[in-house]
């Protein structure tokens, strides 16, 4: 149904690994990528005791790529999990090719060629056993860690074969007979992730645990405007705290993902460097973009609605005529806030710059933006940058961007020892790329027979001219666009000084919230049950949208979501009073999903009292515990979000700073969730994200069915009071 | 100012001021990295340690309070039976997603189970709602405390 996005070669070269044993290594060259040919490859050791060190070439942040990829590997290698150890690759896009934790593209990109890396690794082993046995490769096949030859019941290990392997020379992946699925061992059955055991062990693993010797601490304090400059600073005080080495004034730049201004306080431990901080009673210099709030944001947007789009991004059919023919015209605006990531790490980096080297410990999600911004500001050239993947305490898109590694690298080219630089939570939430708010404007028309015959939506967000904010644009490609006759997509954007960026589904997880609850009026006026309405709209199972391009939308796959969602859920059973099912569906990062939810209202609080998830990401879930964890983290990431969190604006700069006004879900609010996988004769893609966006709609919806309330502003906070 | 505490059964001195956090005291100090900052102020749970078996929130605890307490971490948690237990469901149900916060929901859950054997689920809502979980791990969080006292999962 979907063509690949990309089409690969894969080049192998083999060498004797040191100390012995098979060493692989792959480059796969993706002609599709739009930035030009990259090479993508993979490591893959196997050693005379027969264990296989498998590199895995994506960061770490909680997603579980650390422990699936090397499963896809392992699987077609043939060897037993046991014996396979999981180990970082190095940030070097030049040997791994694309080395990002972000878009929910991994599995959809290395499924392929990560399978056809194992089988290669196979493909030589048995090589080595045909010749050692004096017998022809085709009478050979394999058990996990063992060629062996059926006819004769000889076997011969894995690690027995290395040596000789190595010095085979790779076949041509194209040619690798890959298994059949129904033959998969490993893939498809739930393997703990790879570092659970160090993690409930204390061991260390994220980028604050890092320890060099020598190493000292920091803190860097910016501005609350963005990027405004320091005006003074009380530097000897800091530097009279005891344990403090030094305290400087950054001068930065101006780019908001870039070393902005600020003033640095290394010392001999993190606390000393914060007392240090304290003592330092920075004076800001005015910046224009101080006058930015939360209430001028709004008021712009609020004079958009008004006044008209700036211009149209999409226009099907005749909205205007669609409309005045209508035999019933729904509005309603709708807006969401900005909101912070807070992965439970702060940000933090380790680095080390000695004779022109650059030395980086990172728990960074895209390493490679990381390394230009720390060469181009050190002046020093890229190869210089050596840039080590830790474990992050969770990205959800925040570690995308870089701005603490360039901070890292900075004050540690001032000081003749590693520094780590760790933020604060109040930095962490104060100085994010934060999701931006948006404001919704729909109109929609109805026919006689209560069928969708007209769509309008003017979406005010931030930018200028033709160019959005990051993270701050909007494809004209959601559904119902493509479904209804008559679909006007209208843009305005307004300028802004606040640092906005990918969070989990980014677009999606705001959109998903206006379209399927708008979708949810539309149904009420329709007088037809949202499932039916929803179903209704979906049409025949077609393909809106080219063929193997990544937003082209599958109605029947939807469907099928939807279909199974209905089912599991119980849809239409009688609640009692106070009680409500919502659904809703919506289809990003190639994944098609639907989302009931059954919530409870009381006195103005509402409880989720259960959420049920139906799930088509293709044929194959690689690691059912990881893939449930991604499923259940992002419906419960999503209630949290979407009770609670905003991030207000004064004076330029962002009002809340901690938990306590920044508030994550708790334990008490985690309802139980069901989750299904709809398994469609599609390629596996990825998890991470697409659960997400129909989750606030579902939630929302669902607390219409009890209170009659339509929430159409996030968060919902205390609207129910 | 010079204080000696029993860390996970060892006697430490350190050498540093009376409201340096005992959090910063274990990381930097005593380089006992598996106790998380979090917060910094007590919302969070990522820093929780026990003080003779109390959870106790490391960010917010001045090293001078300690006094001859004993300091438990998740480095040392194994020593206590019901530690290792929970340690064990944690791994069986493979509980973490980036698992920052794992640590700090292990004593808490250690803590619990140490003075209530058989939680209810509102008991294992009161104890662990301090603890956040930014990946949002509290389903399986739920099913280990019930698995490590024994208890099926409804
Ligand atoms: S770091 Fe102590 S509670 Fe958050
Ligand atoms: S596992 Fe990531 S914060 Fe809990």
């Amino acid at each position: 149904m979907n063509a690949p996005v990309l089409s690969r070669r894969l080049f192998l070269a083999s060498s004797t690994a040191v100390g012995g044993g098979l060493l692989l290594s792959f480059d796969i060259e993706g002609e599709a990528q739009a930035a030009g040919p990259a090479t993508l490859s993979a490591y893959l050791k196997v050693s005379p005791d027969g264990k296989a060190t498998i590199a895995s070439k994506i960061p770490e942040v909680g997603q579980g790529m650390r422990t699936a990829l090397p499963m896809i590997i392992a699987e077609e290698l043939d060897v037993a999990w046991e014996d396979v150890i999981v180990e970082q690759a190095l940030a070097d896009t030049k040997v791994y090719g694309r080395q990002v934790a972000g878009g929910s593209m991994a599995t959809t990109l290395e499924w392929d060629g990560m399978r056809r890396v194992g089988a290669a690794g196979r493909w030589m082993l048995i090589q080595a056993a045909a010749a050692k046995l004096n017998v022809p490769a085709a009478e050979l096949t394999t058990e996990p860690g063992r060629v062996v030859h059926v006819a004769s019941g000889r076997k011969l290990a894995y690690g027995d074969l290395a040596q000789a392997a190595a010095a085979i020379a790779p076949p041509d992946p194209k040619t690798l007979a890959l298994k059949d699925p129904k033959a998969f061992r490993i893939i498809g059955k739930s393997h703990v992730q790879t570092d659970t055991d160090a993690i409930v062990t204390g061991k260390p693993l994220f980028g604050i645990d890092v320890r060099l010797p020598g190493m000292v601490y920091a803190t860097f304090v910016k501005a609350p405007t963005y990027a405004a400059k320091v005006a003074s600073a009380d530097l000897a005080a800091a530097k009279a705290v005891k344990g403090v080495r030094d305290a400087f004034v950054v001068d930065g730049g101006t780019a908001l993902d870039g070393l902005l201004p600020g003033v640095a306080v290394v010392a001999d431990s993190w606390w000393a460097a914060r007392r240090g901080r304290n003592a330092l009673d920075v004076a800001w210099a005015d910046h224009p973009t101080s006058t930015q709030s939360t209430a001028s944001l709004a008021a712009k947007a609020a004079e958009f609605a008004k006044t008209g789009a700036q211009r149209a991004a999409r226009a099907d059919g005749d909205v205007a005529a669609a409309l005045k023919g209508a035999a019933k015209v729904v509005s309603a605006a709708y807006d969401y806030p900005f909101i912070a990531h807070a992965p439970l790490e702060p940000q933090n980096c380790t680095a080390r710059v000695k004779d022109g080297k650059v030395e980086i410990w990172a728990p960074t999600q895209n390493p490679e933006p990381g390394r230009a911004l720390v060469a181009k500001t050190l002046n020093v050239p890229p190869e210089n940058v050596t840039i080590h993947l830790v474990r992050c305490g969770g990205g959800f898109g925040r570690r995308l961007i870089n701005d603490y590694m360039v901070e890292a690298a900075f004050i540690a080219s001032k000081v003749d020892a590693p520094v780590q630089l760790i933020w604060t939570r109040e930095d962490d939430i104060q100085h994010d790329f934060y999701r931006p708010g948006g404001w919704h404007n729909f109109t929609a028309g109805l026919d006689a027979k209560g069928d969708l015959v007209a769509w309008r939506d003017h979406f005010v967000s931030f930018g200028e001219g033709e160019t959005f904010v990051r993270s701050g644009g909007m494809n004209s490609t959601q559904f119902p666009a493509g479904a209804v006759p008559n679909y006007l997509h209208e843009v305005s954007v307004m300028p802004l000084g606040i640092p906005t960026g990918p969070l989990r589904a980014p677009g999606n997880n705001a959109f998903g919230f206006v379209i399927q609850s708008f979708t949810d009026e539309v149904a009420l006026a329709a007088k037809t049950d949202p499932v039916e309405f929803r179903r209704k709209l979906l049409g025949e199972p077609r393909l809106i949208g080219p063929e193997g391009q990544n937003d082209s939308f599958h109605t029947g796959r939807m469907r099928g979501v939807l279909d199974l969602v209905a089912e599991k859920s119980g849809w239409g059973r009688k609640l009692p009073k106070g009680r409500g099912l919502g659904v809703a569906c919506h289809f990003s990062h190639l994944g098609y999903v639907a989302v009931v939810m059954e919530v409870s209202v009381a006195k103005g609080q509402v409880k989720v009292e259960k959420a049920w998830v139906a799930a088509d990401v293709g044929r194959q879930i690689i690691n059912p515990t990881g893939a449930d964890h991604q499923v259940q983290g992002s419906i419960l990431d999503a209630i949290g979000s979407t009770l609670h969190q905003k991030i207000t604006f004064e004076n330029g700069a962002a009002v809340e700073s901690n938990f306590g006004d920044f508030p994550l879900l708790r334990m008490s609010q985690a309802p139980p969730i069901e989750v299904h996988y709809l398994l469609s004769d599609n390629r596996p893609t990825g998890l991470g994200e697409p659960v997400l966006p129909p989750a606030p709609a579902a939630l929302c919806n669902a607390i219409f069915a009890a209170t009659g309330k339509r929430i159409r502003s996030l968060p919902v906070g205390d609207q129910l009071a | 100012m010079a204080y000696t505490l029993t860390v996970n059964g060892s006697p430490h001195t350190v050498d540093t001021e009376p409201s340096t956090p005992l959090l910063w005291v274990l990381r930097d100090l005593l380089n006992l990295v598996g106790t998380k900052y979090g917060c910094g102020v007590a919302q969070c749970g990522a820093c929780t340690v026990h003080l003779d078996g109390a959870p106790v929130r490391a960010c917010v605890t001045p090293v001078s309070r300690v006094g001859s307490k004993a300091v438990t971490t998740i480095e040392g948690v194994a020593a206590n039976p019901v530690g290792a237990k929970v340690q064990q469901a944690w791994k069986s149900l493979d509980v973490p997603q980036c698992g920052y916060c794992q640590a700090g929901q292990i004593m808490s859950a250690t803590a619990l189970l140490t003075a209530t054997p058989k939680p209810t689920d509102s008991q294992i809502d009161e104890a662990m709602d301090g603890n956040l979980c930014r990946c949002a791990t509290y389903p399986r969080i739920r099913k280990a405390i019930k698995s490590a006292s024994g208890q099926a999962e409804a």
